[in-house]
């Protein structure tokens, strides 16, 4: 019954975002706002990968997905026109960056390992910042778009045509989104669960915790560095706010708005998320007011999340 | 040169100095209640604010003294009725609350206040310099050096000799067996919380008068705080001050010879202690 419940979930999810930039016209958005919606979902599920799955608090995200922006941004900029190549090299760089950093940080716990990300998250804000010449500082990275991709046989038009880049997006999400769940379905994610619920049990039982930890945090770099890059192409443009600290908070208050212990919650989180951004930062300009209210209220009176609330319901 | 070094030193250590005290009030919080309080850095700006409304009806001196006061108290009213519900649940929720107040604060300081920065008068016996040789030593300055060792003098009398400070070490030790014997952990926390509030209100009515007055001050600061509490170790307060003093000499040495690495030199100093002695300089061995 529960499996079949899942499997219709699956279904119903996926439709909707095949139909997605049809049925949302209806409600008065536009397909960029769907493809915002996707790469701010990738995002939030990689990191949710290591938040809801692995039990490790990173807050600092955003430096890795900032890197994948600027690792796309630069390589269509400075070296080839590709749009295929320049995610492998924004991936690439994320990656590797967070394999350092992750080597550094892996023996840290809780409260100190929040802490020591966040912080390690504002060195690329910084190089980004003052490194002008390159990077084009505060002003960010202008002067370049996504290219339309070349498969040999047909050319996808993504920089004329939303549409067409919307589903190239949910394709690349699709594919990083199977992978995410085979991984959580393989040992190796069950092993991950169980560093989670009880990370000295996991230890007697011989499993090499750091090791996992760190190849955890790598995945989840991974795809945060492909959404970071998808990003970049989304907006034709990439500035040091896409790795500043306060993007790193709104992956995770995206993670926990729609329920960190279920796999779909950062979805849902990422579509309230857009969606209010979208509505508020029309109406009054203070967003950032209304964004730390939401914060607060979220904590305060809905810490496990949409699906976190759904499924408790459910069961009762 | 000798005196671009020794200026550039000088500043570094007010700087550093504005880091520990602000990287002190963080470390007080999280030691005692696990909290990161992300929100220290709108605290720091409210405290800079505040005194610059009381100047015309107290003066610099009143302000300095009633403006920390004030953060304070507001630090207080937080905790009782946003922070405290979040104790004994994942740490999760307490940084993501105060994640969200920071934005609170900082556009709240900005509604109120203006986004343009505001010019802060510190009286004339402290602005002009006291040599011309060392122009850049003005009064103002080594009073602000001072007032800090003060401070934190003052916490560490606090905490060593009087009955809430020995409550607040107990706890951070063991908090249950503190509670056991008797001893109020709400009142605990809830005035631990304001100390730490404190420090921030008073480093931002110092800041105000050093930097001027803009919303994003806080901001500004409190990632060196954060860098501060890593190199010197979570738990070990004089880690904490030992740690923002250095890397205040390290970006202010770093500005005379490559000043675009100004920030990351910190950034560098945090990764080779987490690499050669990842529970910081002065940090116990497997409390984290």
């Amino acid at each position: 019954m529960e499996t079949l419940n899942r499997q219709t979930a699956n279904i119903i999810v996926w439709l909707l975002l095949l139909a997605m930039p049809f049925w949302i016209k209806a409600l008065g958005g536009y397909t960029e706002l769907c493809t915002q919606v996707l790469v701010y979902a990738l995002a939030a599920m990689a990191l949710n990968f290591l938040l809801g799955f692995t039990g490790v608090l990173s807050f600092g995200h955003a430096a890795y997905f900032g890197l994948g922006a600027y690792g796309v941004a630069m390589t269509i900029k400075y070296l080839v026109a590709s749009t295929p190549l320049a995610l492998l090299v924004g991936i690439v760089v994320g990656t590797i960056a967070a394999a350092i950093i992750g080597w550094l940080i892996v023996n840290l716990r809780g409260v100190y390992f929040a802490m020591v990300t966040i912080a390690f998250g504002q060195v690329f804000y910084f190089i980004t910042f003052r490194w002008n010449n390159v990077t084009g500082g505060d002003d960010g990275l202008t002067g370049w778009s996504r290219v339309p991709i070349d498969l040999g046989f047909t050319r996808i038009d993504i920089l004329h045509n939303p549409t067409a880049f919307y589903y190239v997006v949910l394709a690349i999400f699709a594919v990083a989104v199977g992978i995410m769940a085979f991984l959580l379905r393989s040992p190796f994610g069950r092993t991950l669960l169980a560093i989670r619920e009880n990370e000295r049990r996991a230890r007697f039982l011989g499993i090499p915790v750091e090791r996992h930890i760190w190849l955890s945090f790598l995945i989840s770099c991974l795809f945060v560095s492909l959404a970071g890059g998808l990003y970049a192409l989304l907006n034709n443009f990439v500035d040091p706010r896409a790795l500043r600290w306060d993007m790193s908070g709104n992956f995770v208050i995206i993670a926990v708005l729609g329920g960190m212990r279920s796999f779909w919650g950062p979805m849902i989180g990422a579509a309230i998320f857009v969606v209010l951004q979208d509505y508020v930062s029309s109406m009054t300009e203070n967003w950032m007011s209304f964004l730390g209210l939401f914060f607060v209220l979220i904590v305060l009176f809905f810490p496990r999340g949409v699906l976190g609330i759904l499924r408790r319901k459910s069961l009762s | 040169m000798t005196q671009l070094i020794l200026f550039d030193t000088f500043n570094g250590l007010i700087v550093g100095a504005f880091y520990a005290l602000m990287a002190l009030g963080l470390s007080l919080i999280m030691n005692l209640s696990g909290v990161i309080n992300f929100a220290h850095g709108g605290f720091l700006a409210i405290g800079g604010y505040l005194a610059f409304t009381l100047m015309p009806f107290v003066g610099f001196w009143g302000g300095l003294v009633l403006a920390p006061i004030l953060t304070a108290a507001i630090g207080l009213v937080v905790e009782r009725f946003l922070i405290r519900p979040l104790y004994g649940r994942d740490p999760l929720y307490s940084l993501l609350l105060t994640f969200g107040l920071a934005y609170i604060f900082e556009d709240g300081t900005r509604y109120i206040w203006g986004a343009q920065s505001l010019p802060y008068q510190i009286p004339t016996v402290l602005s002009s310099p006291l040599s011309s040789q060392f122009f850049f030593l003005t009064g103002y300055r080594l009073f602000m050096v001072v007032l800090v060792a003060v401070a934190v003098g003052a916490l560490f009398f606090i905490l060593k000799y009087t009955r809430l400070g020995v409550r607040i070490r107990a706890g951070t030790l063991d908090l249950e067996t503190v509670s056991v014997l008797g001893v109020n952990v709400r009142i605990l926390r809830n005035l631990n919380f304001g100390l730490g509030i404190y420090l921030a209100g008073l480093a931002g009515v110092l800041a105000a008068g050093m930097l001027g007055l803009q919303p994003t001050v806080g901001s500004s600061l409190i990632m060196p705080s954060f860098v501060a509490i890593i190199v010197g170790g979570l738990g070990s307060l004089p880690g904490t001050l030992l740690g923002g003093l250095l890397i205040g000499v390290a970006s202010g040495l770093t500005t005379v010879f490559f000043p675009s690495a100004t920030e990351a030199v910190m950034y560098i100093m945090m990764g080779l202690v987490l690499l050669v002695r990842p529970r910081g300089l002065l940090g116990e061995e497997g409390r984290f």
